[in-house]
């Protein structure tokens, strides 16, 4: 079953090709069913090939499927070659599991949009491309995948491209994972220099040999770079700037690079070069620091924003500074567990308010919302799930990753990590319930134009919002502490033991063993105490925020002004920028002299003709006269020129 | 005694006279005979050679010269009698519009 590993790949492809040459001329629903079919079947066969690899013993979990050469040029070989072990398996069951549900979504979202069958082609290239990403054996195919996630994004950011500003926010996030890629790109060329390969097996067999000091400076200099090259795509400081603007998109475009693709790529590279990472101590700190950094500085952005979609993405990209916290301590298995419940969690969230935002003919500002939970019941309801499963309240999803980064930063990490973690998270369960209670509790705010519109999304809409509900519900228990089936899973490629020897030190070291338990508590406690806090806030007293605004106005407006972090950019990386490239590089390097030395060779040209015109005078008499001179001259030097 | 080099002596002469003639005479059609002079002198040297290196390859070309030669006379003719039905004239000097 192993072998079908290929078809995974080529079910969107195929998706793609046909919407893309043909959708034109084929109607709606073909184009829509064609589409979500192809991710569909990629979803049949990716979880064939969980099972087939489930019948395996744990030791020997790692298929290579060889597709075809690729490159070969002298000691350099890359094969195309797909690679199926633990973790990739995760993440294409993750990838085309809330890939299909969102693909299901969007025949009811965009059912009116005149670009239907341009959204699903490349909805299904994204698809492909996130696929080829985490299915690569090497590391030169998985920056392929890494720049079609890049491409694709662009193309369905700037999918309203009639909008100036989507458009100008599909250029942002090419250029900023531009950036990002740039790294990304070194550090596989430095990986090719110190190891004469770019196979994920020999390269992290040759690390396991134990040929590398721990800390030595290549493996420090890899592993940073790739760590920029994650920055950039999974939206971490400082690279985050794109993110938020990136909900210019339509709205399952925003949940399938938040939750399914794109942003979980930087994680995926981390925990799959987990190996490189445990080699260089210092860059652990550096990922953990950023991720933790990230996670309390977009969680306190995203308490004042008031886009609903703009709350979602800066709860994103805090998401996933804790899941770089917990690869940053070591602990990738907890930061995959994460990655998989904020999948299902963030897809719902995304959908639901995309649900709303369809109910109320697009209106996005929460503002302008209030009181709607009892016109769309099942949105509402699926939306509650999805705050309750970020906030962290057991027994949903989110509470048993979240918890067990949480854990494992005071454990591994320090105590440092642990409270500015338990802090963002304090924040997460605030700003989440501040828009669940904007959105649907309190007096309505909505103009009665809109609200005469106002209905509950069509069944093929609210079906994955249910599906997805029902996934952030029991997708914990794939992780529960004690029998920790995911963790068990990844063992051969994360390194299992890991969390045995956590629990170890738990049992056996001045914690105690009451110490996990005592974090769940501590970590319920943290999200009742920030729920609540958002109850008094927006439900008892409506004008206490208000006051609070008054009374902390340059905070308040440093927060909604997201810390000026684009104007600073402005001002420093891109007016300069643009400053040297108008100035310097077009009007001089461009016009003088690329310019000017084409026109002066076309101008010198010009001129000597303009001389040597005069030679041909119409006299055949002259003519003859030169064939003649040439002959003799000719004569001359083969008779004496010797 | 006539040898090799009074042929070609000969040969040489003749061509000098039609490179000349070509290059001084305004009349089309002496122009044309002396180009016809010139061909005949290389087909001079061509007979002499052969006849001296005991060899049939050079009367071969003569024919092959010759050949050509009548074609070309037709063709320039028929060219020469186009231009005078267009300009009324065949001196040279007068048909010199292709120029810069």
């Amino acid at each position: 079953m192993l072998n079908l590993v290929a078809l995974i790949l080529l079910f969107p492809l195929i998706g793609t090709v046909i919407n893309g040459l043909a959708g034109k001329r084929l109607r709606k629903e073909t184009v829509g069913y064609l589409a979500c079919g192809a991710i569909g079947l990629s979803f049949l066969v990716s979880f064939m090939v969980f099972i087939g690899l489930l019948q395996l013993p744990p030791d020997e979990r790692l298929f290579e499927k060889h597709l075809f050469r690729w490159i070969e040029s002298g000691s350099f070989i890359s094969a195309a070659a797909l690679q199926v072990d633990p973790l990739s398996v995760v993440m294409i069951l993750v990838i085309t599991g809330v890939g299909f549900l969102i693909h299901l979504y969007s025949i009811g979202y965009m059912h009116h949009d005149k670009g239907y069958h341009r959204y699903f082609c490349y909805l299904n290239l994204f698809v492909f491309s996130m696929l080829l990403l985490v299915l690569s054996n090497n590391f030169l195919l998985m920056f392929i995948g890494w720049e079609a996630v890049g491409l694709c994004s662009y193309l369905l950011i700037g999918f309203w491209f009639e909008k100036k500003s989507a458009s100008d926010a599909a250029k942002k996030a090419f250029v900023v994972n531009r950036v990002g890629d740039f790294g990304f790109a070194l550090g596989i060329m430095l990986i090719f220099l110190t190891f004469h390969s770019i196979d994920f097996t020999e390269v992290f067999s040759a690390v396991s040999h134990g040929n590398f000091e721990k800390g030595s400076f290549t493996v420090t200099m890899i592993t940073l770079l790739l760590f920029i090259g994650a920055t950039g795509k999974s939206a971490q400081i400082p690279l985050y700037t794109w993110l938020p603007d990136a909900m210019e998109g339509p709205t399952p475009v925003s949940a399938l690079i938040h939750a399914a693709t794109m942003v979980t790529a930087g994680v995926y590279m981390i925990a799959r070069c987990n190996a490189l990472y445990l080699l260089s101590p210092f860059t652990m700190t550096v990922v953990a620091s950023i991720g933790v950094i990230t996670a309390l500085f977009a969680a306190s952005v995203g308490l004042v924003q008031n886009d609903i979609k703009r709350v979602l993405a800066y709860s994103t990209i805090s998401q996933l500074g804790y899941m770089f916290l917990a690869c940053g301590v070591g602990a990738f298995t907890a930061g995959v567990f994460h990655l998989m419940t904020h999948a299902f969690f963030k897809a719902l969230l995304f959908l639901a308010s995309g649900s709303v935002i369809h109910a109320l003919s697009g209106e996005q500002d929460i503002r302008k919302m209030g009181g709607l939970k009892p016109h769309i019941p099942v949105t509402y309801k699926t939306f509650l799930i999805g705050t309750v499963a970020i906030a962290g309240i057991p027994p949903f999803a989110g509470f048993f990753s979240k918890d067990e980064i949480l854990l494992e930063a005071l454990v591994r990490g320090n105590f440092i990590y642990w409270s500015l973690g338990a802090f963002a998270a304090l924040l997460t369960a605030f700003y989440m319930f501040r828009l669940l209670f904007m959105t649907f509790h309190g007096e309505c705010r909505v103009d009665h134009h809109a609200m005469e519109h106002l209905h509950e999304s069509p069944k093929n809409m609210t079906l994955p919002l249910v599906a997805l509900a029902g996934l952030s519900f029991v997708g914990g228990f794939f992780g529960i502490p004690g029998a920790n089936a995911l963790e068990h899973f990844l063992a051969p490629v994360l390194g299992g033991h890991g969390h045995t020897e956590v629990r170890g030190a738990v049992s056996a070291g001045h914690h105690g063993a009451w110490l996990p338990y005592l974090m769940m508590v501590i970590s319920t406690a943290i999200a009742l105490v920030g729920i609540f806090l958002a109850y008094q806030m927006y439900i008892k007293k409506p004008g206490l925020s208000k006051k609070l605004a008054e009374r902390f106005r340059l905070i308040h407006k440093l927060l909604l002004n997201k810390y000026y972090v684009d104007e600073i950019y402005d001002a420093i990386f891109i007016n300069p920028t643009k400053k040297i490239s108008t100035q310097v590089l077009w009007k001089v390097i461009d016009v003088r002299m690329i310019d000017g030395s084409v026109n002066g060779i076309a101008w010198l040209v010009g001129r000597i003709g303009s001389v040597l015109r005069h030679l041909q005078t119409g006299y055949i008499r002259n003519y003859a006269f030169y064939i003649v001179v040439g002959c003799i001259l000719i004569i001359v030097l083969a008779v004496f020129g010797r | 005694m006539i040898t090799i080099t009074h042929y070609l002596v000969l040969s040489a002469i003749l061509f000098t006279v039609g490179v000349i003639g070509v290059l001084i005479r305004r009349n089309a059609i002496i122009i044309f005979m002396c180009i016809e002079l010139m061909l005949n002198a290389v087909n001079l040297s061509f007979v002499a050679c052969a006849h001296y290196l005991n060899s049939m390859q050079g009367q071969l070309f003569v024919f092959f010269t010759m050949t050509v030669a009548a074609a070309e006379a037709a063709v320039g003719l028929a060219i020469i009698v186009a231009v005078f039905r267009n300009k009324e004239t065949i001196n040279i000097d007068d048909i010199n519009i292709m120029k810069w």
